[in-house]
């Protein structure tokens, strides 16, 4: 569904960008909670639930390749919707009933999701390097 | 007879027969009515009475708190209806008023006959009704659920400090939520297959955008509840120790069950309510709306996005910041889209010439509203604020602000503009200038304090507080201001039911709107649409001059009803190309029957009737069979029929084509969220374990063993190939084939399932010791449940295949049962790698 280049837009090239930034979220907070969990010695059903001081280890490093690949992947649907869109900014709003306009109308709008999540996808790493360990 | 006249006879007699095949039937059998214009007023009504009780409680809780030391309302009461007010608003009201209202217009503005399956949103008002009035009902018992709408363990998992109330709330609400489910299936089904032809994904109007990704959000939130639900009961009912810390378990996993569902569905109300100013800021503003594609974007955006925001409710409970951080950042970005749409607003507002009305009045002061939630949002988002206004009167006004301004009062804008379409007379004016002014001043004054008695530390839920602290006038303020906030609601009740009816009828399209809803004259016709047009542009309306008098003369699609059927058209998902005339079934007391016998089990349960409660569930499934068997997949008398314009369209397609083949897809990826819910809970008591699975006293890994697991999941594999054979067999023409593939499947299927349920059994599990015992249980049971479920199926397709209702040509049966265990197989494959194999790599 998500990397098979295609030439027609569909429910389904719109909906991978989104789709990359929840897989990508996912990852980052299992990836982090496991490491804190089974490395960190965190248990939430003892006292002083929460602090550990264990650092955040290779869990920098791991969010940091998810987010390259979750990066590389909407990079890839941007650039086939860009191509459905036809980059044809002089014909918005694409609200002519013809299979043109419905190709670009879907082309543009998971071009905007494109950004939405490069951009959430930036916002849902970042806590990784700001914060420094288990605690 | 002149040619004219020969046109206006044919005509009248198009027009009896529609009515005809349409109406609905007087006295009692009135209830029997399935379409979407009676179910969707019954479930509107319904909504709006739960909610008006619910606000009574909110009332009530208001009159408690105005002074230090009241006593109007003892402690325990109050726990029951500071709890019950946030479930019926919550469950009762925000989420089944976007099903009804849906229910209501969505076929409207596709010009649909009625939606794909009508006789489930018939079951799915039943359900609700049923489900509603038993959670609200047991408060004039004393037995309400007392432990805050969120139901929160260890307080609730205790049967003796939560009595019976708690079961109500379990069982009465995982009830309504199959309700809800449905109505998603059904609407999805509808925005995707029931538009009009030319109604391209482009040009359809914004209000199914947003009712389709509501739908898609549904079927993602509300299984892990079910899933939490069932874990819960188990709890309650049997001791298995899911939230049990003493035993394995963790209080927390039902707060990541309950908030995976919780926040979506925040999201889940909001999105049909600003729809519904999607419909109306066009008309109002005299021209398209400007950023389509935006809306689109902020719509999906926001879908995807709610889901990653729900540990921000779970910021005090000692997760790791980094964890914290994650949700944290989501929340903020959650931001984004949804500012995005109302700039979309303001911009398509400053871009047109904005026409003052009510229902514009409403959906200003909902925007200001809803901003400023939306900001006191923001700083919450921000963890260590949130440490601070964690449970106090902060998140509560901070809610309603964001309820109230991104629901409620979009919700009567669009009552003021929908109601002219539903009940063909409008609203008064200016009646509602004063609801409007009411309702905003009152709001204001009554939530607006509530941040600083937040501020200045009243927690949520207390029933009362002592004088002196700096509450007093605050809280004073704040009743005064819910009070006033009431009479306006009280006056809006009063211009609907009573005022409304000394009003003329509206002239057709009073608001000189664009969209297709207001295409027909008022009041409506039961048959709704005369004739189904093409659709060239989002605003047909407006661009098609001839279309008001073409869709009256009957010119376009399905003008008739010659053979004295329900039918609609069903298109393509992109383009809208008609690929079937879609026969739908009509009134039944089925439904009904369905609802009252299902919801007899769920509340047999909740008292601890469990034998009687299986046999009114198992016949409940039987009258489930009924329906599905005499209104379901009904061989047509011939292949296919005329639908005007020159046009013939087959009366009946099968697999990927049918809509009940998509309804089975979309209910099974539900389905398989509940599953993975399941899934989740099992890994999540892994990660807080240092030991998972717990060691027998020789310390080897409890577990299921191999031998049995890998028995159960051949059989399962030979099920499924059985399957497929038989659906081979059967498109080759074999009845002898398809009934052998069947009978020989369900037999390896019950096998399978019986190995599933040994193997835990013959290991020595048992589910009343620990939570890893207790999570292996509950997924075999799961995916053994479900391979019996498909083994019902499979003999109701064998009783078809008996009964000449399914063959080669018919084989909607089939291809749909087939598709249920596709998904049957993965769950079982799944389950057993999980339980048989994750043992050996920890």
């Amino acid at each position: 569904m998500v990397l098979r280049l295609r030439e027609r837009a569909d429910l389904w090239t719109l909906l991978m960008p989104p789709t990359v930034w929840a897989l990508h979220f996912l990852y980052c907070y299992v990836v982090a909670a496991i490491h804190c969990a089974k490395l960190g010695g965190i248990s939430l059903t003892e006292p002083n639930a929460g602090q550990s001081f264990a650092p955040l280890g290779e869990v920098r490093l791991l969010v940091a390749a998810g987010t390259l690949v979750a990066w590389a992947l909407i990079v890839i649907g941007a650039r086939q919707a860009w191509r459905h869109w036809g980059s044809s900014l002089e014909d918005l709003p694409h609200d002519a009933a013809t299979p043109e306009d419905r190709q670009s109308f879907l082309g543009f709008a998971t071009l905007l999701l494109s950004g939405l999540s490069f951009v959430s996808v930036l916002f849902i790493a970042l806590p990784a390097f700001l914060i420094q360990d288990c605690r | 007879m002149s040619t004219d006249e020969q046109d206006k006879a044919l005509r009248r007699e198009q027009e009896e027969r529609l009515s005809r095949v349409w109406h609905t039937p007087p006295g009692w059998r009135y209830w029997s009515a399935v379409n979407n214009s009676e179910v969707g007023r019954w479930y509107t009504a319904t909504a709006f009475a739960f909610f008006l009780f619910a606000g009574v409680l909110g009332l009530l809780m208001r009159a408690q708190l105005s002074v230090p030391e009241n006593t109007l309302l003892p402690a325990g009461l109050y726990n029951q209806v500071f709890t019950l007010h946030g479930t019926a608003m919550m469950f009762l009201f925000a989420v089944p008023i976007f099903e009804a209202v849906a229910i209501l217009i969505l076929p409207t503005m596709l010009a649909a006959r009625d939606l794909p399956f009508p006789r489930l949103s018939a079951f799915g008002y039943w359900c609700f009704l049923i489900g509603g009035v038993f959670v609200c009902g047991s408060i004039f018992f004393n037995a309400a659920p007392d432990g805050g709408w969120f139901m929160y363990p260890p307080l609730t998992t205790d049967p003796k400090l939560s009595g019976i109330g708690a079961d109500i709330w379990l069982l009465g609400l995982s009830f309504i939520e199959v309700a809800s489910i449905a109505a998603a299936v059904e609407l999805i089904v509808g925005v995707l297959k029931c538009r009009p032809p030319g109604m391209r994904i482009n040009t359809m109007p914004l209000y199914c955008w947003y009712v389709l990704i509501v739908g898609g959000m549904i079927l993602f939130a509300f299984p892990p509840l079910i899933a939490g639900d069932i874990l819960f009961e188990l709890e309650r009912l049997a001791g298995w120790p899911f939230f049990d810390p003493a035993r394995g378990g963790d209080p927390l996993l039902w707060q990541h069950l309950f908030w995976i569902f919780g926040h979506p569905e925040v999201y889940i109300v909001f999105l049909p309510s600003i729809a519904l100013l999607a419909m109306m800021v066009p008309t109002f503003a005299r021209r398209p709306i400007v950023g389509y594609s935006w809306i689109v974007l902020a719509a999906v955006g926001t879908g995807f996005l709610s889901f990653g925001l729900w540990v921000h409710h779970m910021f005090t409970t000692g997760l790791p910041a980094i964890s914290l951080g994650f949700f944290s950042a989501a929340s903020e970005a959650v931001a984004i889209p949804t500012g995005v749409q109302i700039f979309v607003f303001v911009a398509t507002m400053l871009a047109g010439r904005v026409v003052f009305s009510t229902p514009m009045l409403f959906a200003a002061g909902s925007l200001g509203i809803f901003v400023f939630g939306g900001l006191t949002g923001v700083m919450v988002a921000i963890a260590p604020f949130d440490w601070q206004a964690h449970d106090t009167y902060f998140v509560v006004a901070h809610l309603h602000y964001v309820l109230i301004g991104g629901m409620l009062m979009p919700l009567l804008a669009g009552a003021y503009y929908y109601v002219p379409l539903v009940m063909g007379r409008k609203l008064s004016d200016r009646l509602g200038r004063w609801v409007f002014w009411l309702m905003f001043c009152g709001f204001n004054i009554g939530f607006m304090p509530m941040h600083f008695t937040g501020l200045r530390g009243m927690p949520r839920r207390v029933f009362t507080y002592p004088g002196g602290i700096g509450w007093d006038w605050l809280n004073l303020i704040s009743t005064v201001g819910a009070f006033i906030f009431a009479s306006g609601l009280v006056l809006f009740t009063w211009d609907v039911l009573v005022g409304l009816r000394r009003r003329p009828y509206a002239p057709r399209n009073p608001w000189n709107a664009g969209t297709l809803e207001w295409l027909g004259p008022l009041p409506a016709p039961e048959y709704g649409v005369r004739s189904v047009p093409a659709i060239a542009s989002r605003y047909p309306l407006w661009d098609q001059p001839d279309l008001m008098r073409d869709v009256d003369e009957g010119r376009c699609y399905l003008p008739d009803a010659e053979e004295g059927q329900r039918e609609t058209m069903v298109t393509s998902v992109l383009d809208s190309h008609p690929v079937q005339c879609l026969r739908v079934p009509g009134n039944s007391f089925l439904p009904m029957i369905c609802a009252v016998l299902v919801g007899a089990s769920f509340i047999g349960t909740a008292f601890h009737f469990y034998w009687s409660s299986l046999v009114v569930g198992i016949a409940g499934m039987f009258a489930i069979m009924a329906w599905l068997w005499q209104g379901t997949a009904v061989i047509p008398e011939k292949d296919e029929k005329p639908v005007g314009l020159g046009l013939s369209l087959p009366l009946y397609v099968s697999g990927t084509k049918s809509v009940g083949w998509w309804a089975m897809f979309i209910t099974l990826f539900g389905d398989m969220t509940a599953f993975a819910s399941l899934v989740f809970s099992y890994f999540y008591f892994w990660t807080i374990h240092e030991v998972f699975p717990p060691r027998w006293p020789d310390g080897t890994p409890q577990g299921p063993g191999l031998l049995w697991p890998a028995l159960a999941f051949c059989l399962l594999a030979g099920a499924w190939g059985a399957m497929l054979w038989a659906r081979a067999r059967n498109a080759a023409g074999s009845a002898t084939g398809l009934r052998l593939g069947l009978a020989g499947a369900a037999l390896l299927a019950l096998g399978s399932a019986s190995a599933m349920l040994w193997a835990p059994w013959q290991a020595g599990l048992t589910p009343t010791e620990h939570a890893y015992p207790a999570s292996v249980w509950v997924l075999l049971g799961w995916a053994a449940a479900h391979l019996a479920l498909g083994v019902v199926m499979q003999g109701y397709c064998l009783a078809r295949s008996l009964g000449g209702k399914l063959t080669a040509r018919w084989d909607i049966d089939i291809h749909n049962v087939v598709l249920y265990w596709h998904f049957a197989a993965v769950t079982g494959v799944v389950t057993l790698a999980v339980v048989a194999l994750f043992p050996l790599l920890a």
